[in-house]
């Protein structure tokens, strides 16, 4: 219990997905306008990350890895090759899914989220997360608390960058640095800062 | 003929002439030597005495106890015991230092100013002594010149100057140092301006320490005792390792009502807090940082001074009065936590106080959407 708690706290803090290793950054760049709608994909984020991690686990425990289709009788096959289609169709169909699931039963919510649900679907961190957990051999109670740790770091940078970008609306920056260029520098300047966790052994 | 008679004849005369790429410049000095006549055109209007100048003005003044015993320290922390010589080896040191800082900044702030249309603002003033302080006495000066480049470029012009700043842009500037230069600004031999000579901080030494924290500090062979770290004769940045000092200058920024005592009061408080957390919970048995008492934390490293003089920093600080309470136990918290559970920095005050600044607009968001919704059920 321990080890998932240090596990969930190193991916929030430590290795924050977006700040330490930049991914996620386009969805990162593009709907941190406001703190609202940040708020609403960040938690959409979660929610897919803690879905897809799990669910790529069981496929590539189950299926793709190294021996993995020993329970089919064919212990000598290799289908990790597949690693990379196979975790975005999964990704692909998970947030279908959650958007069909949400569509039907909580259409408030389903509305509230719009355009950012489709959007996590081509989001690199939810991809990345599968990848990281494939690569670090996580099992399934890790690759859960993974999930929601990293989706969780990324909602927490999103969220502040939200309310960074807010407060500097009114802010006279140079013509050439508006809008792109201008919250490119504040992501580096915010990872400088979550840097304070870096070196942490946990 | 006047200084303001001359001052406003020269401003003419300036804008006039070829020169004209100088009235920034010629601007400046007026305004900081002399109150230039001008009035704000359009609203809104604040009439009050205090203007950006009186209030850089007043920070500086209370940096001047700092700047005093650490130019006194850096002689003493040499190797030389007697008074004025002390001083000397300090001023040579510092004088420098910060001679670079406010001549480098000093020019991007008028290119930025000339290029942008803007003026010259006072805000170089507190960032150009205040980032100085913050380094150790070895440093080497065109590093000074990179690192102050770093944070009035990327710390503050790029983000429309002073007063839009997102982070403290002499925090920016350190932390640049600090990871692009590792070896000039942490490790044990950058302490004394003597060559070779290596020391430990108080902090560096209870985070090698696997023994008890108080017995490590003992240990050694300075002189680690809390009254002499109070007093700040101790191995350190130039203007951290003074409590005293600051605390002189933390009354001069609370008198006059330009720091805010909220923040102060909850780093403060956050800091103390969590050191005592971790200090009772760790039990008698602990070792290294753990087993340092709470008091030590106030008077070792940077504390004070991040407190009483970067945290405060209105511009990237919380705004709202609550925001401000949260900010600094944000703050406080963050830098024990660094302290005792981060192996990578014995010293976490700069990278918490940037976190801090991180966070304080959503903070700050946080606090007016929480006012609304209460102010909404009484509609």
């Amino acid at each position: 219990m321990e080890h998932l708690i240090s596990l969930f706290v190193k991916s929030v803090f430590v290795e924050n997905i977006l700040l330490a290793f930049f991914l996620g950054m386009c969805s990162f760049l593009a709907v941190s306008k406001r703190v609202e709608t940040a708020i609403g994909l960040g938690f959409a984020v979660i929610f897919v990350q803690t879905i897809t991690v799990p669910t790529n686990w069981a496929i590539h425990h189950f299926l793709l890895a190294p021996g993995a289709l020993e329970w089919a009788g064919l212990p000598g096959v290799d289908l990790s090759f597949l690693g990379f289609i196979s975790y975005i169709a999964v990704i692909a169909a998970m947030v279908q899914l959650v958007e069909m699931i949400l569509d039907k039963y909580s259409p408030s919510l389903y509305a509230a989220l719009g355009i950012f649900l489709p959007l996590i679907a081509v989001n690199c961190a939810i991809l990345g997360g599968s990848l990281f957990m494939v690569e670090r051999e996580y099992n399934l109670s890790e690759s859960v608390v993974f999930g929601l740790g990293s989706g969780t770091g990324w909602a927490l940078a999103i969220i502040a960058m939200s309310a960074i970008r807010e407060k500097i609306r009114y802010s006279n920056i140079p013509m050439g640095l508006r809008g792109l260029g201008i919250t490119m520098l504040i992501t580096g300047l915010m990872a400088i800062a979550f840097m304070s966790f870096s070196g942490i052994a946990l | 003929m006047s200084m303001e008679q001359f001052f406003n004849r020269l401003e003419e005369g300036v804008s006039k002439s070829p020169l004209k790429w100088f009235s920034p410049l010629v601007e400046a000095t007026h305004s900081f030597l002399l109150t230039p006549g001008r009035a704000t055109r359009r609203g809104p209007f604040v009439r009050d005495n205090i203007d950006l100048k009186r209030y850089m003005f007043v920070v500086v003044v209370a940096l001047l106890p700092v700047i005093a015993m650490s130019i006194y320290n850096i002689g003493r922390q040499a190797g030389i015991t007697e008074f004025w010589p002390a001083i000397w080896e300090g001023l040579l040191v510092m004088v420098p230092v910060i001679i670079v800082s406010y001549a480098v900044g000093g020019f991007w702030e008028s290119l930025f100013a000339k290029i942008r249309g803007h003026e010259i603002n006072e805000g170089l003033l507190v960032t150009g002594i205040l980032f100085p302080l913050t380094l150790p006495p070895t440093i080497p000066l065109w590093q000074v010149a990179i690192g102050i480049s770093f944070g009035v470029v990327i710390g503050k012009e790029v983000f429309g100057g002073t007063g839009m700043n997102l982070l403290n842009p002499a925090l920016t500037a350190r932390a640049f140092l600090f990871f692009t230069y590792p070896g000039d600004m942490s490790g044990d031999r950058v302490w004394a301006a003597v060559d070779g000579f290596s020391t430990a901080t108080p902090l560096a030494t209870v985070a090698a320490s696997d023994g008890n924290a108080v017995e490590a500090l003992r240990a050694g062979s300075m002189d680690y005792s809390w009254l002499n770290m109070f007093n700040g004769n101790i191995p350190g940045s130039m203007g951290e390792t003074s409590t005293l000092a600051i605390l002189i200058g933390a009354a001069i920024l609370l008198i006059t009502g330009i720091g805010s005592w909220r923040i102060m009061l909850a780093t403060l408080l956050g800091g103390f807090g969590m050191a005592n957390v971790i200090y009772f919970l760790a039990g008698p048995s602990a070792t290294g940082m753990m087993s340092l008492p709470p008091v030590y934390h106030l008077v070792m490293g940077g504390f004070m001074f991040g407190t009483v003089f970067m945290t405060t920093d209105p511009v990237s600080a919380s705004g709202t009065n609550t925001g401000k309470w949260i900010y600094g136990i944000l703050i406080g918290v963050m830098v024990i936590l660094i302290r005792t559970f981060n192996p990578a920095y014995p010293e976490g005050m700069m990278l918490a106080i940037l976190f801090g600044n991180v966070f304080s607009p959503l903070i700050d968001h946080f606090v007016v959407q929480a006012n609304i919704k209460r102010r909404l059920r009484h509609v």
